[in-house]
Order: structure tokens, then C-alpha cells, then sequence
């Protein structure tokens, strides 16, 4: 081996190092011929200093976005092949060693340790052992104090309002645009988004009160016990108007899709169907419950109106839903 | 111990280093940085490719944080309604009311030079950066690099990729388009499904009834303050252990559980550690240059919270959350006035619960289950050779790569014109199936390549067919030929002091063998 040990007579003095030779193999670089591998690195580096000066006239000169990612690319690239393969073929191959040092200290610095925590904290917190507890109540309380107004200032508590929508009888249906709905104004199939009057534009409005209008042929509805008057027929459309929660009871997206071959609405968000015919009951999917459905009339020139509000909490399940 | 006060005699102290010996004398005197500073010079690192996983992973955050300066300086958190100009650039959207969220998105994305660049490399590098820091992981785990002393990294480093996809999300959601919008549904509906304190948690999230007008602000916050401070410092924690414990390496020629083989720090492990910092940045460059990725204007405003999106999956690292959700039986639970939204809770809060938990213990139910054993540990297993790892391992990737698939259930139904409910029920059988599959497979794969000599993973040759005399034919394997065989030297220190002057180039190639030995 060409090392050598320094032992303290040198004048690297008491360091512990080895001195390598120069012509050590493990010095030399690991390219066949270091001189080619130069001119290679040498015009990557040239190649990144075009990309990027390339990068500043592509921004100067307001070209396409992407001629811009492509030179700031181009450069980087060049730029990190050619140190990557600097480091790897022309500088010293190696291997080279080094010791790991034990993280453990020794065992007597280790008693030191804890006597001084044992002996010189904890005699005095054991001496002052009410002093300790109240000063530990003190910080628990403080850390209590500080954390309090981060959380309860958050917002205000729920209360009931998640089970709450701004329906209420007699309140006309509207289209985003808050243009009432005619009881003739749905052909067969048709489906529609509605919101309560006055609601179509606020953000309660169309996150919670919306409510899928949906046209089904006359006489095919099979409605729940107690349900019997809540749709409207239309008077020469051939149509049963129907309405139910958007909301679907899984996650509370919106169940946008109106499948009609199938009268099922389905749930873009995770596939929920739901069966208009027959209470909007979950066909298939992860949702849970049955859309509920909002009972509709007419008012005297044939707009459709609320009979009353939802008889249930729309939207995905919650503790304190009933 | 040097009473030098002139400069003639400073410069006497430096020796033979000249300017850089007295910075250093200058800065020694001041700082003390002599020997931390030359055993951080020193500090050997041990090459293999897949020790620079980690590398991607902190490389790709430092695009993260120069893209995400950026774009703070357009992007303007607020739900307020803004009418888009009757002039601007993309005309689909002139006109329309959207959220100031929204509308600095899209005008940072045409009218801001580099804008759209920015943004997409932003969303490229976080992207890189959840998915270098699970393949690292995986590293970490397949090779044991986890076990005593090295516990606490583990734990940091779960922690930073629970961080990641966090943030992840929260960046995702605060162009406030339609289909991050409906992310934000979705994860205030996972709110509400925890019992007991699910409304509350969500009405503090979001300062009332979702959606309320203050979530985006919230989570911009969140997003470019807090959540990145915590990361930095973990990630710089995660450094100063890596440096005090030293790497790990696999066993190999001159390897010990005492010793580090590799390169020296300075300067070729900082070459190619910074050429690969450029390669990252590349990379990312490229994508956000050619790859287009949230197009948010195509997606359109969070206006209307009634509108909806179809074939809508979240970025790939929430994919197995939603892929449960899309399978899990409906199963509320509803009894005594209460309702508990199984069908959410169990997949979207307990499952990742139980599936992070798993990962972040993973150092001790590894020591009491599978190794068995309280020993230092600086070399790493192979993963065949403990294959009870290796096969958890895999089964527990392959389940959440099922999972994963299953976020696409409605993509896949469309693309192979098969129905919803076959995709569904078949998704069902195997997430369960596959990992069982998995574990005694990958089990079996481990203990033969364990018996198969060190021939795995080799190269193979020819097998050579002769005739004898006695007209019997036999078979043999040919010699590898020397330039297939890869010759290490020997280790040698660490080189500090190096001696005599660098051999001449001709000199050289005769005297060192290049990257193979080649003799013909």
C-alpha cells in the first residue's frame, strides 16, 4: 500500500489522519481517458451557459412558456449531468474509508448525566414537592390559556344548522338565474338544478339548499307512505315534476349526473346511484341513505313552490343527526 | 496557541496554504471551525443508487420553496367575487364572476411571464416530492435501515410525508376551481363523519357552515407558513442526524458495522450531490414546461357550489383514501339519536390511521416481531434475507396500489366498457385477495433467491455445449468475461493529506484500470 501512517512526529502534529499518495489508484479517476471525459464535461457546461443565457432572451422576447421551462431545463440539465459525471469520472474513484465513532459515550459520563438529573433536579423538585406541582399546574394551565383562543375563536359552534336549509313552505323554486320554475316548463327527462327564491346566489344556497328538479313520465313514481301529494304533474307535458336533495348522503357532493335510461341520479364523486322511481333509495355505491325529497306544489299561475322544507338533514351523515 | 497579531505573522501561521489557510486561521480564531469544519469535509458518504431517493425528495422541496416564492407574489388568497374582464386573455372565462383565488390562478397563469411555468413545476416538484419521499421510505424499510440507531429518523421522516400530503392537499385547494373546491366538499364531509366532534371540528375549519369565506385564507396559511416552517425544520433535524449517525451501507468488500465506505463529502460527493440538485430541477423544468398539469381554466371556477365535475380523482397521493371510500360498504351506523357515517369514518380517518401508524411504529414492531433483536445496526439487511419484511412490505404496498386503482373505478368502467358494479365488487375481492396473494409470494421469492447462490441478480452467460470423444454432449456455463466484472479496490483513508503531485495522464492510464477490467 502506498499510505502512511502519520504518527505525530510530523508536521501534521498529533492528528490522527493517514496521508494518501497522489498515485494511489484509488486517487485516480475512473474514466478510461479523463482527457475526452474533460472536453465532454466542457461543452455540457457551454451548453448550460447557451440554455440559460437562452432562458433570459426567450423572457426578454416574451416567447412561448414553454421555451422558457425548456431552456431553464436544458441548462439545468447539462449543467447537473456534467458535475454529476465530473464527480464520478475524473475526481479520485475511491473507495475511500472512514471509521464510524461510537455515539455512546462512556459509562461514567453516562452517570453523570443522570446524577445531575436525578440528583441535582430531582432532590430539588422532591425537596419542593409543592413548589414542582403547582409550578407543573402553572405551565399546564398557561400552554391551556394560549391554546383556547386558537381553537375557540375559530368559528361559532354548529348548533343544529347542519340540519337546517333556508326552505320553507311557499317558497318558490328558481334556476341559478332566480327564474321561477312553470310546472310546463320541463319536458320529459328533463332535470334541472333549483334553489329556494332569494337564495340562488348565496353560498348557503347553492352549497345546501340545492335541489335536483327532475321530470319523470306520468305514473311511474312509486311514492313512500306519507309522500303521495309531494310532486307535481305538469298540465300537458306528460310529466311528473320530482324533487329531491342534491346533496348526496355519502360525502355531500352534488349528485349532478341524471341518468335516464336507468332514472337513477348518480354521484360523479364516488359513483352513488340513486333510484329516482322509488325515493331516491341507494341503488349502489358507498352512500348510505335514501336523497331526501322536498315536497312540491304549484302556485295560482302554476309556479312551482315548497310545500314545506326537507322533513330530514340533507347532505352526508353526522354524531348528532337523528 | 498562536499569539499571532500581525499579518506577517498570520500569514506565517497559514503554512503553506496561503489565502485559504489564513481564512481559515481568521475564522478559527473566531469561530473555532477547524476540526468540525474538516470532519464535515471528510464525512464519507456510501454510494448506491438508491441512497439518493432521499436527495429527490429534498431536492424537489427546494423547487418547491423558490416556485411557491413566486407565486405568494400573484396569487391572492380570498374568496371575494371578482367579475373576470370583458378583455382577458382566455376568453372562455371573460365576464364570469369567480373567487379573487380563482381569478389570480388563471391571470398568473396567462399573463405573467414564467407564471404558468412556475405554477406547473410547483404542482410537478409536490407531485415528485410525496412520491421520492414514499420510494425512499421503501428504501428505508426493504433494507432495515430503520432499526437501532436510526429510529427517530424514521419517525421524523413519517411524519414529513404525512406533512407533505397535507400540504399537498391544502396547495391543491387553493385555486378554488371547481374540482379542487369539490376536494374541499369531500374533506368537510370527512369532518363531519368523526363522532362526537366532527361538527365542531369542521366549523372551525371553516369559521361556520362550509363553505363560509375564509377557508382559502385559512389554508393558505397553513399552506406557505406554517406546515413549510414545520417541514424545513424536521427536514434539517432529519440532515443533522443523517451527519451524526452516519449513513448506513449494504455489507460488501471491507464494509463493517465500524466503518463508512464511499466518497468524501468535499468534493465529490458535493459534485454529484449538486448535479443532481440541477437534474431535479431539470426534470421538474421540463414537466412544467411540457407536461400540462391542472389546467384549472378548463376546470372552471368553485362559484356555484352546486356545479359538479365528472371523472374527478385527486392528486395521486390521496388516490388510495378515495379508492376506499368508492368501495367501502354503505354502513352508517344510526341508533339512540345519533348517527356515526361508517361508510366515511372507517376508510377516510381510521383506515389511514391504522395504515400511518403502522408505518411510523414500524421500528418496534420490527424489533418485537420480525428481528427481534436491541443490536446498533450501521449494515443493512438485504430484503431477501428477511422475508418476513420484505413480504409484509409488499403486501402492504400492493394494497395500497389496489387502493390506489380503485379511485379510478368510473375511468376504468368507461375505458374497458365494462359495468360500474363489476369494477366495484371486483376492486372489493381484490383489495382483500391481493395483499394475501402478495405476502406468501413475495415470502417464497425471498427464501429462493436466498438458497440460489450468489448467481441471482448476476449476469448471465452463455452456456457452452460440447461434443466428447465418446460422442456424449455436455453442457457448460462460460467464464464471464472480464469486462462484465466489476473489480472495487480496496478502501483506503479518507484522503486529507495527499502527497506527491498528480501522476501524468499517459502515466496513468497505464497504471489504473479504467471503469472495468478489460483484459483480452
Amino acid at each position: 500500500m502506498t499510505d502512511q501512517h502519520i504518527g505525530g512526529a510530523d508536521d501534521h502534529g498529533a492528528l490522527d489522519i493517514t496521508k494518501v499518495s497522489a498515485d494511489a489508484p484509488q486517487m485516480q479517476p475512473l474514466a478510461r481517458n479523463p482527457e475526452s471525459m474533460e472536453r465532454w464535461i466542457a461543452l455540457l457546461f457551454i451548453v448550460g451557459m447557451v440554455c440559460f443565457v437562452g432562458f433570459i432572451v426567450a423572457y426578454w422576447q416574451n416567447l412561448a412558456y414553454w421555451t422558457y421551462g425548456a431552456f431553464l431545463g436544458g441548462g439545468m440539465a447539462a449543467l447537473g449531468v456534467g458535475l454529476v459525471a465530473w464527480g464520478k469520472y475524473l475526481m479520485p474513484r475511491g473507495p475511500f474509508v472512514e471509521d464510524r465513532h461510537p455515539l455512546a459515550s462512556s459509562a461514567d459520563e453516562r452517570s453523570a448525566l443522570a446524577a445531575a438529573l436525578v440528583e441535582r433536579g430531582g432532590g430539588t423538585v422532591k425537596r419542593r414537592k409543592v413548589l414542582g406541582a403547582l409550578l407543573g399546574g402553572g405551565l399546564g394551565l398557561s400552554g391551556l390559556a394560549i391554546l383556547v383562543p386558537f381553537v375557540r375563536s375559530l368559528g361559532p359552534l354548529p348548533g343544529d344548522t347542519l340540519a337546517q336549509t333556508d326552505w320553507k313552505a311557499g317558497l318558490h323554486l328558481v334556476d341559478i338565474n332566480g327564474r321561477r320554475i312553470h310546472r310546463d316548463d320541463l319536458a320529459l327527462n328533463g332535470a334541472l338544478t333549483v334553489y329556494p327564491e332569494g337564495f340562488e346566489h348565496t353560498d348557503n344556497g347553492t352549497a345546501v339548499d340545492q335541489t335536483m328538479l327532475i321530470a319523470l313520465p306520468q305514473g311511474q313514481n312509486m311514492p313512500r307512505p306519507g309522500r303521495a301529494g309531494w310532486t307535481v304533474d305538469g298540465t300537458y307535458t306528460g310529466v311528473t315534476l320530482i324533487a329531491y336533495s342534491k346533496l348526496c348522503t355519502h360525502l355531500g357532493c352534488p349528485v349532478g349526473l341524471y341518468e335516464t335510461k336507468l332514472q337513477a341520479l348518480v354521484c360523479p364523486c364516488h359513483q352513488s346511484m340513486f333510484n329516482v322511481l322509488d325515493g331516491a333509495e341507494p341503488t349502489f355505491g358507498p352512500a348510505p341513505r335514501p336523497l331526501p325529497q322536498l315536497p312540491i306544489a304549484t302556485d295560482a299561475e302554476g309556479y312551482l313552490i315548497a310545500q314545506a322544507g326537507y322533513d330530514q338533514p340533507v347532505g352526508p351523515g353526522y354524531w348528532e343527526r337523528p | 496557541m498562536t499569539a499571532a497579531r500581525t499579518r506577517r505573522q498570520q500569514k506565517a501561521v497559514a503554512g503553506p496554504y496561503g489565502k485559504v489557510g489564513q481564512a481559515v486561521n481568521e475564522l478559527d480564531d473566531r469561530l473555532g471551525i477547524a476540526k468540525g469544519g474538516r470532519s464535515f469535509l471528510d464525512k464519507i458518504f456510501p454510494d448506491h443508487w438508491s441512497f439518493m431517493l432521499g436527495e429527490i425528495a429534498l431536492y424537489s422541496f427546494v423547487v418547491l420553496l423558490l416556485t411557491g416564492v413566486f407565486l405568494t407574489l400573484y396569487f391572492v388568497p380570498s374568496q371575494g367575487l371578482v367579475q373576470i374582464p370583458k378583455n382577458f386573455t382566455y376568453r372562455p372565462l371573460r365576464g364570469q364572476w369567480v373567487s379573487q383565488a380563482f381569478y389570480s390562478t388563471v391571470n398568473m397563469s396567462f399573463n405573467v411571464r414564467c407564471g404558468l411555468l412556475m405554477r406547473q413545476m410547483h404542482h410537478w416538484a409536490c407531485d415528485i416530492f410525496v412520491g421520492s419521499i414514499v420510494v425512499h421510505m421503501a428504501r428505508v424499510f426493504f433494507t432495515g435501515a430503520f432499526r437501532k440507531p436510526r429510529e427517530t429518523n424514521w419517525l421524523i421522516g413519517g411524519t414529513l410525508l404525512i406533512l407533505a400530503i397535507t400540504n399537498g392537499f391544502l396547495g391543491y385547494s387553493l385555486p378554488d376551481d371547481l374540482v379542487s373546491g369539490t376536494g374541499i366538499r369531500i374533506a368537510d364531509s370527512i369532518m363531519l363523519s368523526i363522532p362526537v366532534v366532527g361538527s365542531y371540528i369542521s366549523f372551525f375549519v371553516f369559521g361556520g357552515n362550509f363553505p363560509g369565506d375564509i377557508v382559502i385564507s385559512r389554508f393558505y396559511t397553513l399552506h406557505v407558513l406554517l406546515i413549510p416552517a414545520i417541514i424545513v425544520g424536521l427536514v434539517t433535524f432529519h440532515l443533522i442526524l443523517l451527519v451524526r449517525q452516519k449513513h448506513t451501507q449494504f455489507p460488501g468488500k471491507g464494509r463493517t458495522e465500524t466503518n463508512v465506505v464511499g466518497s468524501p463529502m468535499f468534493p465529490v460527493f458535493m459534485a454529484k450531490t449538486q448535479g443532481f440538485l440541477f437534474i431535479t430541477i431539470a426534470l421538474t423544468a421540463a414537466l412544467g414546461a411540457f407536461v400540462q398539469i391542472n389546467p384549472i381554466w378548463q376546470f372552471g371556477p368553485y362559484t356555484n357550489i352546486s356545479d359538479i365535475s365528472y371523472a374527478v380523482q385527486p392528486d395521486w397521493y390521496m388516490g388510495f383514501l378515495d379508492g376506499l371510500l368508492r368501495i367501502f360498504p354503505a354502513w352508517e351506523w344510526n341508533a339512540w339519536g345519533h348517527t356515526i357515517p361508517l361508510e366515511v369514518f372507517i376508510p377516510a380517518v381510521v383506515f389511514p390511521g391504522i395504515v400511518f401508524n403502522i408505518a411510523l411504529l414500524w421500528p418496534w414492531i420490527d424489533r418485537k416481531f420480525i428481528a427481534k433483536d436491541h443490536d446498533l445496526h450501521n449494515l443493512l439487511d438485504r430484503p431477501r434475507d428477511v422475508p418476513r419484511r420484505t413480504a409484509f412490505g409488499a403486501a402492504f404496498f400492493a394494497l395500497l396500489a389496489i387502493l390506489f386503482i380503485a379511485s379510478s373505478t368510473d375511468v376504468l368502467a368507461n375505458f374497458f366498457h365494462i359495468s360500474l358494479n363489476t369494477v366495484l365488487w371486483a376492486m372489493r375481492v381484490l383489495t382483500i385477495a391481493v395483499p394475501l396473494i402478495t405476502y406468501p409470494v413475495a415470502y417464497a421469492i425471498c427464501v429462493e433467491m436466498q438458497s440460489g447462490g450468489s448467481l441471482i441478480g448476476k449476469r448471465k452467460t452463455a452456456n457452452v455445449v460440447m461434443r466428447t470423444a465418446e460422442g456424449g454432449y455436455v453442457s457448460v456455463a462460460a467464464p464471464y468475461r472480464a469486462e462484465d466484472q466489476h473489480h472495487e479496490l480496496d478502501a483506503t483513508p479518507v484522503p486529507t493529506f495527499i502527497e506527491g503531485d498528480e501522476p501524468a495522464v499517459d502515466e496513468l492510464a497505464a497504471a489504473t484500470p479504467g471503469v472495468r477490467t478489460v483484459e483480452r
